[in-house]
């Protein structure tokens, strides 16, 4: 029960983080895990650049690489959540030995499965997600408590030469939800007319 | 036997402008991924489970370049939930197979999935042919890709145990 107190304790917002990081710059790419992340980032504005899972758990950050190699000059960023992180971890592996500079990644950590009913993850008490990434080898990784460490981190995420990878803790808390479109062939269509023309 | 049909699936693949190319390694695949490893046109990529490959495809086609997969039939049960991300959004996936489980083989423990293989691929959305013989493999991988990139779907070629020297284990 503890480990459930510590997270509903954190002071980052999720919402606050996601609108910081996706209004940054109209021209990112931003491919979102299912659930709660893909909310955040349609809560801060759904955009034809934005790519929200409804689904393929475990997928989010090989589907950043397999778009950061084909676009080499465009930054993208994959926001999920920790229970979707840990589903794939193998990424990890799979994007440090291809190493694009232009891929960031960063967890949503809430130490909870949000959206099945709020069960405690993996890194509620065991799992250091940010050493996870450093030992498969991604260069710049990091865990963001506080406003502070954020805004510090903050232009790392975005700018920085990748892969970087962030852990940025979250309040655990159940929040409304901003649904993006559903339809797949609708979501894949419009990031490329938006993107390739 | 005739062992270099894998000439004829890497001249299909660069018709096709293919530039991702994820791959978990089979023996099958071994001189197909040195080349494309040698290409430097061509993003190798090797994964650490095949599934991360169908999102990798998915990316590489929002990104606007082509991919294909390399993998072991037993690969093709590790990526069951993520081929609903290709088959819900209509996203391009070619998958070129190399078949354990279905003729002299050696290791029980491939049977199962080898000979559920095509079963399984067909029932999450793919299209699947097969190759049985070397002179064929260069039309049926044109097929395959052109199914993928001309006709937006998921497409696999599976190339049947018999076109690959038999695997003994030094027995
Ligand atoms: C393969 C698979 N297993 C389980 C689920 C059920 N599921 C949907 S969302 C989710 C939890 C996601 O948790 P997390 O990534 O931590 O996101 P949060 O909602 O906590 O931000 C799970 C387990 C699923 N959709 N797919």
């Amino acid at each position: 029960m503890t480990t459930q107190l510590r997270s509903t304790a954190y002071p980052l917002n999720r919402r606050d983080v996601a609108a910081r990081l996706v209004q940054s710059d109209p021209g990112l790419l931003v491919i979102a895990g299912l659930g709660s992340t893909a909310w955040d980032i349609t809560a801060a504005g759904d955009r034809d650049l934005n790519f929200p899972l409804w689904g393929a758990m475990g997928g989010a950050i090989t589907m950043g690489l397999g778009l950061a190699l084909a676009q080499p000059d465009r930054r993208v960023l994959v926001i999920t959540g920790d229970g979707e992180t840990l589903m794939g971890m193998g990424s990890f592996a799979t994007v440090a030995l291809q190493a694009p500079g232009n891929l960031s990644i960063c967890t949503f950590d809430n130490e909870h499965y949000g959206e099945t009913g709020m069960q405690v993850t993996h890194t509620s008490s065991a799992t250091d997600l940010a050493g996870v990434a450093a030992a498969c080898g991604i260069a710049v990784t990091g865990t963001v408590h506080t406003e502070a460490e954020l805004e510090t981190a903050l232009p790392v995420i975005l700018a920085a030469p990748g892969p970087v990878y962030h852990v940025i803790k979250v309040k655990a808390e159940k929040l409304d939800f901003v649904l993006p479109p559903k339809d797949g062939v609708h979501l894949k269509d419009r990031f490329r007319k938006a993107l390739l023309g | 036997m005739q062992l270099d049909w894998w000439k004829d699936i890497y001249t299909a693949l660069k018709a096709a402008d293919v530039r991702q190319v994820g791959y978990v390694p089979d023996a099958g695949h071994s001189a197909l991924i040195e080349a494309c490893l040698a290409d430097d046109d061509m993003r190798t990529v090797v994964l650490t489970t095949e599934e991360e490959g169908i999102s990798l495809l998915a990316g590489a086609w929002l990104g606007g370049q082509r991919g294909a997969l390399l993998m072991q039939s037993s690969g093709v049960g590790n990526c069951i939930n993520m081929m609903s991300l290709a088959a819900t959004c209509q996203f391009p996936v070619p998958i070129f197979v190399t078949m354990r489980g279905l003729w002299r083989e050696f290791n029980p423990w491939q049977k199962v999935m080898g000979q559920a293989t095509n079963a399984h691929l067909t029932m999450a959305g793919f299209s699947t042919l097969t190759a049985t013989m070397p002179e064929h493999v260069g039309a049926l991988a044109g097929e395959t890709l052109d199914t993928a990139y001309d006709g937006g779907q998921m497409s696999a070629l599976l190339l049947h145990q018999c076109l690959v020297p038999v695997k003994t284990f030094g027995k």
